[in-house]
């Protein structure tokens, strides 16, 4: 019996459960100096002096450092796409542009003193015009880079075919604003960094992408990858966040080569919220058309990325919302152009969901709206224009091919399991009786793409002579359960316990190659990887075992129950796994090894039906959340379990982003949401428990027919979860809502309705 | 100062400054790494220990406050024996964690409000993690580990 | 996320703590539970010279039924309020909104006194006690004086405490009948952004206002219209009647009065006005 597709608990558990995770915080680095960031109070200013000279004489202090001191270069552009113009400095060089903003570095004996001497660090500001919001900054009027001459850091103009909607009986236009919300791993950022007396640099990092980690320290202090040597221990979430360098791990590198002792940089949370990328932040202008018998026939999104103050992953992700932007739908028209803008905040970058989210909202969003201006049953518009099960592989207007989808399954399953019919019935009660608790039904039909930038992974199998199997895998997992999936993948491939597996990550020595885990796509790369690695170590224990039973190659059979070789027909002449891997060692010297770099097998398209119902107590505007239904379609599942909780920790994000969570600045850059008393992060108190379902169809894309699920959750719940809030008060007159949905956003909506229909 | 703490049952003594914060006289006085900071605001709830067998927010407690007191941490719930308690194997069963990082300040604040409320329902376990953020689970398999846990008579040792 | 250095002195009495208030003066803070002072002094928003400890002060941890009154200590946690038979047998009001106080951690080391002298308008039991009619015992190096909780609150972060004294008890009447308490929260764990409460005394109705302006407010006109046989509908329509609530980033002006009426007649209707 397969072990794949069983609820296998994690074996990465006990440690966290009994004694705690290992995160670069609690390593033990004898002799390490603490490292702390005295940061940008002001949003956007040039920097008339930085005064050390206090702070290097405070008790403890080694060094102070700012910028001229290190001689580094600026950051690097993303994939060469960004201006050279705006790359960022490696602290702040003559002017700050934003809260937050590294200006030096100090390094001291403990943490105590670094943090009391950072107060003495006096920092003459003349302060510029700040530029806050994309809208304004698009207008280039405050210019954040005199040398790029304005703030458009990149365009996509497809050229509006203007006679995309000419025929459609219904055009309706709506600013949809998607908002710039914050990660908040656990853990927030942490590095430390030490020389080897031969010179390399150990380097450890709370990080998706340790090789690219490497790679990129490496560029930036004029070394050899060979010279740098990076763990990502424990690593206590990232959801996108941590999956590129940043500015404080390069200081932390080069202060430790610099100083020639161990240096420890760990930020607060008050630093995160400036520091740490943040994530959505575009401002879509979305029209749609059709006709009023429900088909919707043209699409457009004209997208606003902001960037934040310095160009990062955020200036590129409205790729992907390119990609996606007619989700599931038959749209014969559809386009998407963007213009992505820097401002004095805090730089954008990929979140859970990447530039999806941002598509499946925008559609999501307007295909209510277009069902309310032709008063049809929102799930019935939905039916209406789904892609066809037959149609795959699928190509929308704008170039994407989809590999496989069952849209309408997913869709009748959600409406079914959540008695849609019986909810507007009791939706229908409520608002004939006037009940200051309205209800709210919210759907979302949603695709999405993942490993969306194709790239490969790499995998191995070893098998040691005592039996046991060694795993190395190029994916970084910080919660997603490698250890336990890729044990289940190996154990179904040789016929061995889980329990004699062991899988290494996030060592960029041991395992030589690797690209991380992000968008989704560790399963689909790094578990086919290893499930490669795993039939081809097989192959090659059949040729030992041919060798050592004297039978030919054809008549070896593998007894995955026992885990043991036999020729066909004489199962009790059998020999293992360490009898197999020994004789490989005798033989030849070298380990029963199979290692696979493999080639990118493409993006998947995992879909599926989210609906949400809220309560909306008009009175206050105040909305709670009552249930959320997820049928989610990732092909083959490897671990419900496992699966489950991405899902679940992926709709708790939309469903925050929804309702709860902004980051705010006022109009002078100042951040209003800096810690996490002031930020909403969505707590256990304000969800309720979710119905998780799943649909299987596998992708013909590679062997395991596996798709991505991390982000699923943000995709899908977001937009159902926005949609349920207006459909509560669609009644009252109210079309649209901008998220969050906030208590007076909310009531704010209700009175401008009623405004609106007394007038 | 001197500050005489007993962690997990073991007697602690330290000179520390008094203005050393609980959880970090325990990952670096004492040497328990597994109680975690979040935040700095008294908000997210990863260095939730017990106090006299309470929970509270060791970033918001001076070691100076907790001189004399008895305080478990993560490490110190398991029993003698190295058997899980309750909660720990509740969470592994119903994998109420992902990276683990809020894990012991959510192992901790259940094991107390199970003490002071042994038969909670869903809503009562909800309001008492109120104080304690998770980004990973969508807090769904951490409750469904509390309401597993609190059935489980020893759960309240 | 570490406080500048200070001298830390744990006492034994009130007296001791009187004697060191007044030997360190404006430099000093008391530290109760420290859930409101130690997080300002993590952000370095607060820097005393000296904390003098009175977390320890058993003799002031109690909650005691006198007769019309019931006695708080100025030390008893939250916790201890919340859980107290006596509080939930005079003063049921209290108990309910001291188990709702931030999260279990929070309440487990908070204290009444605490959130009292703190001075926070968005806070919710300074509005309960001054709907109450409560009174604060001070002591002092003067002896000790009663202050009514509606002159308590002073403004913003500001009471009549002087730096030399410090409160020892807090004292209510016991509540008559239904009452009703409603906040609006974002999250459960946030302060209010407004909160109502209603409760009859022997004295009749009380109605208190969080959030409502730099001091917790006591809503006296509608208290009046109630008296004058006004539904709760329509006295609490002025509600928010000489409030001067702030604007924030989680309610304008006019949105928290607007709320204000809406919580104070659920408030009304469940005290069964």
């Amino acid at each position: 019996m397969s072990i794949l597709g069983n609820r296998v608990v994690r074996r990465e558990d006990p440690k966290f459960l009994s004694v705690g995770g290992t995160y670069v915080a609690d390593l033990d680095l004898p002799g390490a100096l603490h490292l702390v960031f005295v940061r940008s109070s002001m949003a956007h200013a040039r920097l008339a002096s930085i005064d050390t000279s206090a702070a290097e004489a405070a008790p403890g202090v080694v060094a102070v450092f700012t910028h001229h001191d290190l001689g580094l270069a600026p950051m690097e552009t993303v994939v060469g796409m960004t201006p050279e113009a705006m790359t960022q400095p490696i602290l702040a060089a003559g002017t700050v542009r934003y809260v937050g903003e590294p200006i030096a570095a100090l390094v001291a004996e403990t943490r105590e003193a670094a943090v009391d001497a950072a107060e003495l660090v006096v920092v003459d500001y003349e302060p510029l015009a700040a530029v806050v919001d994309p809208r304004v900054a698009r207008r280039d009027e405050t210019i954040l880079f005199p040398d790029a001459g304005t703030n458009t850091a990149l365009t996509l103009d497809m050229g509006r075919d203007e006679a995309m909607f000419d025929g459609c009986e219904v055009r309706v236009q709506q600013v949809i604003v998607n908002q710039r919300v914050a990660p908040c791993p656990l853990e927030v950022r942490s590095a430390a960094a030490f020389v080897t007396p031969e010179g390399r640099v150990e380097f450890r990092s709370s990080t998706q992408a340790p090789h690219g980690v490497r790679d990129t320290l490496a560029r930036a202090l004029a070394l050899e990858p060979d010279d740098v040597h990076v763990i990502s221990p424990d690593v206590g979430g990232g959801f996108g966040a941590k999956a590129t360098v940043y500015t404080e791990d390069i200081v932390v590198g080069w202060c430790a080569r610099h100083l020639g002792r161990p240096v420890r940089w760990t930020e607060t949370r008050s630093e995160s919220m400036l520091g740490l990328g943040h994530g959505r932040g575009q401002v879509q202008t979305a029209t749609i058309g059709g006709s009023r018998d429900g088909t919707i026939t043209a699409f457009d999104l004209a997208v606003l990325q902001d960037c934040g103050a310095y160009p990062g992953m955020g200036t590129v992700l409205p790729f992907m919302t390119r990609t996606m932007v007619s989700g599931v739908y038959t749209i014969p028209k559809a386009e998407c152009s963007f213009e992505s803008v820097v401002t004095n905040t805090t730089p954008t970058t990929a979140y859970r969901g990447a530039g999806r989210p941002e598509a499946a909202a925008a559609i999501e969003r307007m295909v209510d709206i277009f069902a309310a201006e032709i008063g049809m049953d929102p799930a019935e518009v939905r039916r209406r224009n789904l892609i066809a099960s037959d149609a795959f592989p699928y190509t929308t207007p704008v170039g994407t091919v989809y590999d496989v989808g069952e849209y309408r399954r997913t869709l009748d399953i959600a409406l079914d399991v959540a008695g849609y019919d019986e909810l507007r019935t009791e939706q229908r009660r409520r608002r004939d009786a006037g009940d200051p608790r309205q209800l709210g039904v919210g759907l979302s039909c949603y695709v999405e793409i993942t490993n969306g930038i194709p790239e490969g992974e790499y995998g191995s199998v070893e098998v040691r002579p005592d039996g046991t199997v060694v795993v190395r895998t190029g994916t970084s997992p910080h919660g997603q359960g490698h250890v336990t999936a890729w044990s289940m993948l190996v154990a179904e491939q040789l016929g061995v316990p889980i329990e004699d597996i062991e899988v290494i990550h996030g060592d960029t020595d041991v395992v030589p190659r690797g690209v991380g885990t992000f968008g989704s796509r560790s399963l689909q790369a790094g578990g086919n990887a290893v499930n490669q690695a795993a039939i081809d170590v097989v192959e090659k224990a059949k040729d030992i075992a041919a060798d050592l039973f004297e039978a030919a190659r054809e008549d070896i059979v593998l007894d995955k129950s026992r885990g043991v070789f036999h020729v066909v027909g004489t199962p009790a002449l059998a020999r293992g796994w360490a009898e197999l891997a020994t004789a490989a060692v005798a033989a030849g010297g070298n380990p029963l090894l199979a290692e696979v770099d493999l080639a990118s097998p493409g993006p998947t398209f995992p879909f599926g039906t989210h609906l949400a119902v809220v309560e909306v107590d008009t009175e206050t505007g105040h909305v709670t959340l009552v249930r959320h239904v997820a049928v989610d379609d990732a092909g083959r599942i490897v671990n419900p379990l496992l699966a489950e909780g991405q899902v679940h920790g992926g709709v708790a994000q939309g469903v925050a982003q929804a309702l709860l969570e902004e980051v705010v600045y006022d109009g002078d850059g100042n951040p209003l949401t800096a810690n996490l008393a002031d930020y909403s992060f969505i707590s256990a108190a304000e969800l309720p428990s979710f119905e998780t379902l799943f649909t299987e169809t596998p992708t013909p894309v590679n062997p395991l027919g596996a798709k991505g699920i991390g982000e699923s959750g943000t995709i899908g719940a977001t937009p159902a979860v926005h949609n349920a809030v207006v459909d509560a008060l669609a009644h009252l007159g109210v079309r649209h809502v901008d998220m969050p949905a906030t208590p007076e956003r909310v009531w704010n909506a209700i009175r401008d309705a009623a405004e609106r229909k007394g007038a | 100062m001197r500050v005489t703490i007993t962690v997990n049952g073991t007697v602690e003594s330290h000179d520390v400054e008094p203005r050393t914060l609980l959880v970090h006289y325990l990952r670096e006085a004492v040497g328990l790494t597994g109680t975690n900071v979040g935040c700095d605001t008294t908000s997210c709830g990863a260095c939730t220990v017990l106090m006299g067998g309470e929970s509270v927010k060791s970033c918001t407690v001076l070691a100076a406050q907790a001189d004399g007191a008895d305080v478990t941490t993560i490490e110190g719930l398991a029993r003698p024996d190295g058997r899980l308690h309750p909660v720990q194997q509740a969470f592994r069963e119903h994998h109420g964690l992902q990276c683990g990082f809020c894990t012991p300040g959510m192992v901790m604040a259940i094991t107390s409000l199970l003490r002071e409320n042994p038969a909670p329902t869903e809503r009562d376990v909800r309001l008492g993690l109120e104080g304690n953020l998770c980004r990973c689970t969508g807090y769904h398999n951490i409750v469904a580990a509390a309401l597993a846990a609190s059935a489980d008579p020893e759960s309240r040792s | 996320m570490i406080p500048a250095p200070f001298d830390y002195v744990r006492v034994k009495s009130a007296d001791e703590a009187l004697a060191k208030l007044a030997e360190h003066g404006d430099a000093a803070k008391l530290l109760a539970g420290g859930h409101s002072l130690l997080p300002l002094m993590k952000l370095r928003l607060a820097t005393p010279d000296v904390l003098i400890d009175v977390g320890r002060l058993s003799e002031l941890s109690y909650v005691r039924d006198e007769g019309d009154e019931v006695a708080v200590g100025a030390l008893t946690r939250h916790h201890d309020v919340a859980t107290s038979p006596v509080a939930a047998a005079g003063v049921p009001v209290l108990a309910h909104v001291a188990g709702q106080i931030g999260d279990p951690q929070v309440r487990h080391r908070g204290t009444i006194g605490g959130s009292l002298a703190h001075g926070d308008p968005a806070s919710d039991l300074p509005a309960v006690v001054v709907a109450l009619g409560g009174t604060l015992v001070v002591q002092g190096p003067r002896g000790r004086r009663e202050v009514a909780a509606t002159d308590f609150h002073r403004g913003f972060f500001e009471v009549a405490l002087a730096p030399d004294e410090m409160l020892v008890e807090v004292r209510v009447p016991r509540t008559v009948g239904p009452w009703g308490f409603h906040k609006l929260t974002k999250r459960a764990q946030d302060w209010a952004i407004v909160g109502a409460v209603a409760v009859t005394t022997a004295d009749g109705l009380g109605v208190g206002l969080i959030n409502m302006g730099p001091v917790p407010v006591r809503a006296r006109a509608v208290e009046v219209a109630v008296a004058a046989g006004a539904s709760a509908a329509d006295a609490a329509a002025s509600a928010a009647e000489g409030t001067e609530p702030s604007a924030d980033n989680n309610g304008s002006v006019a949105y928290r009065q607007h709320v204000a009426r809406v919580l104070v007649r659920r408030a009304l209707e469940d005290a069964g006005v």
